[in-house]
């Protein structure tokens, strides 16, 4: 049901049964590795290539989120997914392993929020009962494509972030046990005039605040609703001018929690990350395995995870465009809450 | 949950211009200082170049070799390392504290076109190793070419001649 402009309302209130999370080993280091599925030691994972790597991350998440929601795979009526490789290759193929109806969906690091909120969609329209969100991300195969190789000596700038290697599924479902989604705000592109693809947090933190604006507008709420409002991958620079631009507008951010997944996911301080984390994956496990075991202990009662996704392609920048940005909100609460 | 209050959540819309914004974020970032990386171009280039330098004396003093005819085996040397460190994964390592100072010398160029033949082996030798070898290589022996070619024409029409 829309609410306000651009706001889902999910009257039966879909429910996560489970999800999974995979991660390499930058990830395994950092203050979350706990909270994941499943940590893999080498980046390569012993694949042939970067790709097959970044796929087996997508295949492993999947595995993990249909067995901790206790179903079967075919009980899966529609996966929703996307990733950051050309033609979405990593989802493609994972779905066709899978053997499940695909609906393949391209947010870049928005991707995450983007699929659970049309799994919820898909769930809470009566046109599923069981859909499962994923995506994925591989620090090599984000270089190979929209930089350098991995191995090529080129001094990255402070406000450079460093792709997150893993994968995060969800399972929705029309009930069960676990958090629900209560409301999706599904953003719109905002482009500032930032062209440097080394500092996607200034470009994507306008997004990410029009978007958290809008939600309060469309639903009424205000920051202090939520435990916790957390943005995609921001990271130190876009993170520091999105407090600014709340303080700005004068939305009082400081009565919640709020916070950034790409500062979550790495010790910044020990880790040679630059600026902070990034990629699809960054939110997608940062939310699947960190924040959803806080809502099912307890911690947390209901937050908001506002992914925020670069929509560049090398070949935009190449000729020197700017960046299209976009930030897609989901609020998820405790099930019993 | 927070009681419900007149005009709850109607925050003004985020409104920004983008040449407005574009400042708004640049006093946000991080500076880059430019004196620190001079300094470390500068000895880490120093470096390699002071490790070129022994090379070629070994090779002089060993084998009996001029300077001129020990230049080439030198070279040959530095690329053999640097391509060694970067299958090792260090290359990368190295030159995110060193910045121009492992770029610019031919430990660099080696890196470079070893780097994108590793990362494109997956796509087979010829479409993968040979089409993307000289991905980044490519334009330092076009514009090398260029700048040649003129250097060339001056020499030419104005008679000036090297030593």
């Amino acid at each position: 049901m829309l609410r306000g402009k651009q706001t889902w309302w999910f009257e039966s209130r879909p429910v996560i049964i489970g999800t999974g999370t995979v991660v390499g080993p930058d990830e395994g280091a950092g203050p979350l590795a706990a909270d994941f599925d499943l940590v893999h030691a080498e980046l390569d994972m012993n694949q042939k290539s970067w790709e097959k790597a970044e796929r087996l991350l997508l295949e492993q998440a999947s595995d993990f989120a249909i067995k901790n929601a206790g179903i079967r795979k075919e009980q899966v009526q529609f996966y929703v997914g996307g990733d950051l490789l050309n033609q979405l290759i990593s989802n493609s193929f994972t779905a066709r392993d899978l053997g499940l109806p695909y609906i393949g969906v391209f947010g870049a690091c928005s991707t995450s929020m983007l699929s659970l909120a049309l799994a919820a969609q898909l769930v809470d329209s009566g046109a599923a009962e069981y859909a499962m969100a994923g995506t994925c991300s591989h620090n090599c195969t984000a270089e190979k494509q929209f930089r350098y190789p991995t191995e090529y000596g080129s001094q990255k700038p402070p406000t450079a972030q460093y792709t997150v290697t893993g994968a995060g599924a969800a399972v929705v479902a029309a009930s069960g046990n676990g958090p629900v989604i209560t409301c999706a705000t599904i953003g719109k592109i905002v482009d500032l005039g930032i062209s440097d693809p080394f500092n996607m947090g200034a470009a994507m933190a306008p997004a990410a605040v029009d978007t958290i604006q809008t939600h309060f507008s469309d639903t009424g709420r205000v920051p202090a609703d939520y435990d916790m409002i957390v943005t995609g991958d921001l990271a130190t620079v876009g993170h520091r001018i999105a407090v600014d631009l709340f303080a700005r507008d004068g939305v009082p951010m400081q009565d919640t929690v709020f916070s950034d997944c790409g500062l979550m996911i790495y010790d910044i301080e020990r880790q040679k990350v630059q600026a902070g984390g990034s990629g699809c994956a960054c939110s997608a496990v940062v939310t699947y395995g960190h924040l959803m075991k806080r809502l099912r202990n307890g911690e947390l009662k209901r937050i908001l995870v506002v992914a925020t996704g670069a929509l560049l392609s090398p070949l935009s920048y190449q000729q020197g465009e700017t960046i299209p940005c976009i930030a897609h909100a989901v609020a998820i609460e405790r099930g019993d809450a | 949950m927070a009681t419900k209050t007149a005009g709850r959540g109607k925050f003004k819309p985020m409104s920004m211009s983008s040449k407005e914004y574009k400042t708004f974020a640049k006093q946000r970032e991080p500076s880059r200082s430019v004196l620190a990386n001079c300094v470390r171009a500068f000895v880490s280039g120093g470096l390699i170049c002071v490790l070129g330098q022994a090379i070629q004396n070994g090779y002089m003093s060993w084998m009996k070799l001029s300077s001129t005819q020990a230049a080439n085996p030198t070279v040959a040397t530095l690329i053999f390392i640097s391509v060694l460190l970067t299958c090792f994964g260090v290359y990368d390592k190295i030159a995110q504290w060193a910045g121009a100072g492992s770029a610019v010398p031919v430990t660099g160029f080696a890196n470079s076109m070893c780097s994108a033949a590793l990362e494109h082996r997956a796509e087979g030798l010829v479409l993968g190793v040979g089409g993307n070898m000289f991905k980044l290589a490519g334009s330092v022996i076009v514009y090398g070419t260029v700048a040649a070619f003129v250097i060339g024409l001056i020499h030419v029409i104005f008679g000036i001649r090297g030593h």
